[in-house]
């Protein structure tokens, strides 16, 4: 009805596809820029932080509550330790139990969902039935309740986080699993008596996935969020850990005058969180345009 | 309503960028005139009927020519003031009558709304809406329904009253039929016809059906990729056609011998 | 519409029973004995033998569980182990001051957050709707908790604009004591005519309300901002501008009814996790609600305490959930007939 105007297609060279490609998804160029960065340092964190011990378990106590200055760029913390090492190290911990968590969550949730939406009938009832009870707790409070109950530890922390997770994903994938097991295809497949488990795996699982790439590029930074807030209650992360949250936690006491103590390694965690979304949106913006719930 | 409802286009041009989609130098509708517009999909006609709504903007296009509304040239006019002709003096149909409406208002609702938009008080508005309802043929208690519990045929019919409860002297019809069934769309043909009569409505009919064109039509305009190829008297046309295209087009219509 | 009411509310009902069951399990996973932490440090064994079939803990699990269950029902939620107070009535006390938080912070995201989403949806691509766009990432991305004590250092420490902890002035108390009748501070204040005292629960208030608000006001933004740049293509949109309605009016009523759907969704999905977020940040601002008393629940293993906060939130979430079903299937015909 209403023509659309063709755009003459643009000469194949590397460098002016990337820059289109860059310039037409500007969340997904920014987002990556930063998850690299955050990626970067954390491998290379030995090698770049100022006083790579004082992540672990060195102590100066002459050099304790010191300011920001030149030698100790954000001040060292209530037993001398310098900040920005600390920091710097802590990409390590958030980013890394966000991607156990989800990989976690992931391995329990879609293949319970790929069940749920092939098999139908009472596999399904009962496994949303029970996904549903989960999913009727905010996640910050079954992941607390669980987290208390467990002996403070990263360990801990993961599988209290993880054991929140699934559930958003069983929904996710068995929404689709059903849709695709609907299709025309499967149920040829099916009448020439290919085996389920094939039909699963070759046919819908294949996809269904998208969406469940994309949430979990998207929940990154909500996992990272709630593993600090964890920490911060103390109950993940312990010390010597140079994990952000608990690194605002402990400087709380100390917080006023001595404000550097809270402020970059919260940053720090914003930073992440904020990257990961962006990078998250960007990929969901590539791959699933026609989104259906939560942005 | 004397005399009105007449639209001049001259020197027309649509364009998405420096492309060119549309290029008309003259085409005239008449007080009271049912001019069809007919050609294949992407051939212009709704860009036009875009253009002269003064919505071209909204897809990207800019348009340069004259569009004239008995006399009184609408292209260059500030959005404002197009306002005040949309609807009220230029009324417009669209060709799938169930997503023409908001499916979370009830119909009625949206013809109030666009009432008293343009002037009417409430009471005025409850009052011309039902008579319009009784116009098109339908109870006025269809007005409390949502789109999605009317028929399309029902759904194209509160379209059509609307334009005539707003009291418009031209309606632009795109594609109406086209999305009906073949039984309603003799129905909505009949009252388009009606409206003429009654009324001294003028429309522009948009089609790539000329069958429905031939049936209704008083003259008729070919287009194709944005020009006029060709338009005068329906019967003379449709029967004796000056244009190879518009023969071609012809050649693919079956049943075309009854038309006059 | 009665239908589809009663349907949901049975549901939510299946669900909550559902949710007691696991939060029982997570509970008697706790260490530590409450029957001990009940008789008191002093107790002898044969004391704490007796608190321990008092409390009904000598009895097998699935036992507990129902008999739990059919305390639920009468109202009877437990004892507290650490207040020897009835947990329903410690919850009661405590659950104000968490709801009028997560309720302000929810008023403050939906004032903030549906127009900048319908600035950003008007004009998407330009300048303000990138900036828009980032702002309400950054919303999303907020460690709560670290906003807090950055707010609490810039407003109340280093600029003196805004007070730093509690619900109020308890100095107020003396001069303009507040009668309590809905639990609810600045509810309370209004309907005494405590002027003076209703601009102190409200200065108090903000802070918080800001900090709770931040992740709705991103997440309600980014919402509005996709909803309504879905539908604006549509033909009803077309036929809206046809009719000659402005803009302004077909982005702010029309498009935006169409919105309402998810994004009351997204509310329902945020109040519960807005509720939980306030546990971060109530001992932050000597806020005396839900997320304190579970603090003190956690640090003295009251486990009847743990259940009854735990199960207190889930309900109230399922409840939002249930309201905002209710709500959308009026707003939208559609969800009715599904």
């Amino acid at each position: 009805m209403i023509e659309s105007p063709t755009i003459a297609p643009p000469q194949a060279s590397m460098p002016r596809v990337l820059r289109r490609g860059m310039a037409a998804n500007p969340l997904l160029t920014v987002g990556g820029a930063l998850v690299l960065l955050i990626v970067l340092v954390a491998i290379f964190a030995p090698l770049i932080a100022p006083f790579p011990g004082d992540a672990g378990t060195a102590t100066h106590p002459f050099e304790v509550l010191k300011p920001p200055s030149t030698a100790h760029w954000f001040g060292t913390d209530q037993v001398g330790r310098d900040i920005l090492s600390r920091v710097l190290f802590g990409a390590r911990v958030s980013p890394v139990i966000a991607i156990i968590v989800l990989a976690i969550a992931s391995l329990i949730g879609v293949p319970l969902g790929l069940a749920a939406g092939f098999l139908g009938g009472w596999v399904d009832e009962l496994i949303m039935r029970v996904t549903d009870v989960f999913l009727a707790f905010p996640p910050l409070l079954l992941a607390l309740a669980l987290a208390a109950v467990l002996p403070a530890s990263l360990t801990s922390l993961t599988i209290a986080i993880a054991a929140v997770w699934w559930p958003w994903y069983v929904r996710l994938i068995r929404g689709q699993a059903a849709s695709v097991a609907g299709r025309p295809y499967v149920e040829a497949c099916r009448a020439l008596g290919v085996s389920r488990l094939r039909i699963i795996f070759r046919h819908i699982l294949p996809n269904s996935i998208t969406p469940v790439l994309v949430q979990v590029s998207l929940d990154v930074g909500g996992v990272i969020l709630t593993a600090s807030a964890l920490s911060f209650l103390g109950l993940g992360a312990q010390d010597p850990v140079p994990d952000w949250g608990l690194m605002v936690s402990a400087g709380q006491s100390y917080f006023t005058p001595d404000w550097w103590l809270v402020t970059f390694a919260g940053l720090a965690i914003l930073l992440t969180a904020f990257a990961f979304n962006l990078l998250g949106d960007g990929l969901r913006d590539l791959l699933d345009p026609k989104r259906s719930f939560l942005p | 309503m004397t005399g009105l409802g007449r639209l001049a286009i001259s020197d027309l041009q649509i364009s998405f960028g420096s492309r060119q989609v549309v290029s008309i130098d003259d085409l005239r509708l008449d007080h009271a005139e049912i001019l069809g517009l007919a050609g294949e999909s992407g051939s212009g006609k709704s860009m036009t009927a875009l253009a002269i709504l003064g919505l071209a903007h909204t897809v990207g296009a800019t348009v340069t020519g004259s569009i004239a509304l008995d006399g009184q040239e609408l292209t260059g006019l500030p959005q404002e003031s197009l306002r005040d002709f949309r609807g009220r003096r230029i009324a417009a149909i669209f060709q799938s009558p169930s997503t023409a409406f908001n499916p979370v208002y009830r119909v009625g609702t949206i013809v109030t709304k666009a009432l008293r938009l343009h002037g009417a008080t409430k009471s005025e508005a409850s009052d011309r809406a039902a008579a319009a309802m009784r116009q098109v043929l339908l109870s006025p208690d269809l007005m409390r329904r949502y789109p999605s519990q009317l028929s399309g045929g029902q759904l194209q019919r509160v379209a059509i009253a609307l334009a005539v409860a707003l009291r418009a002297e031209i309606l632009l019809a795109d594609e109406p039929t086209s999305a009906l069934d073949v039984t309603v769309q003799a129905e909505v043909l009949d009252l388009l016809r009606e409206l003429r009569e009654s009324i001294g409505m003028s429309i522009l009919f948009i089609s790539h059906d000329l069958a429905v064109v031939a049936e209704l039509c008083d003259r008729v305009a070919v287009m194709r990729q944005g020009l006029i190829l060709e338009q005068g008297p329906a019967s003379r046309v449709l029967s004796a056609p000056a244009h190879p295209y518009t023969a071609e087009l012809l050649e693919s219509v079956p049943k075309l011998a009854s038309a006059t | 519409m009665l239908v589809f009411v009663a349907r949901r509310i049975a549901l939510a009902i299946v669900v909550i029973v559902g949710v007691i069951v696991v939060t029982f399990m997570v509970a008697h996973v706790v260490p530590g004995d409450p029957a001990a932490t009940w008789a008191g440090p002093h107790a002898s064994a044969a004391q704490i033998a007796r608190a321990r079939t008092f409390l009904g803990l000598d009895r097998p699990l699935a036992a507990q569980l129902i008999v739990y269950l059919g305390g639920i029902a009468t109202g009877d939620w437990g004892t507290s182990i650490h207040t020897h107070r009835s947990v329903l009535s410690d919850l009661m006390t405590a659950a104000p001051a968490s709801l009028e938080l997560v309720i302000a912070a929810l008023v403050l995201a939906i004032i903030v957050g549906i127009p900048i989403g319908l600035v950003s949806a008007r004009r998407p691509g330009r300048p303000a709707d990138q900036l828009i766009r980032a702002g309400s990432i950054v919303g999303i991305s907020m460690p709560i908790f670290w906003m807090a004590l950055i707010l609490q250092l810039l407003f109340s420490q280093r600029l003196k604009w805004l007070p730093a902890a509690g619900e109020y002035s308890s100095g107020l108390l003396f001069s303009h004591p507040l009668v309590k009748r809905t639990g609810f501070p600045v509810i309370d204040s209004l309907l005494g005519g405590n002027l003076p005292m209703l601009g102190s629960t409200l200065t108090h208030l903000i802070l918080p309300a800001i900090v709770v608000a931040a992740y709705p006001a991103g997440l309600i933004t980014r919402m509005v901002r996709a909803q309504v740049l879905d539908v604006i293509g549509d033909t009803h949109i077309l036929n809206a501008r046809a009719l000659g309605f402005g803009e302004r009016q077909i982005f702010s009523r029309f498009a935006m009814k169409l919105a309402w759907t998810p994004v009351a969704a997204a509310i329902a999905l945020v109040f519960g996790y807005s509720l939980v977020n306030t546990f971060l940040v109530e001992f932050i601002f000597d806020w005396p609600g839900l997320g304190s008393y579970a603090a003190a629940s956690i640090s003295t293993l009251d486990t009847p305490a743990i259940l009854g906060v735990t199960l207190f939130v889930a309900v109230a979430y399922v409840v939002a959930n249930l309201v905002v079903d209710v709500v959308q299937a009026a707003i939208d015909p559609r969800i009715r007939f599904r």
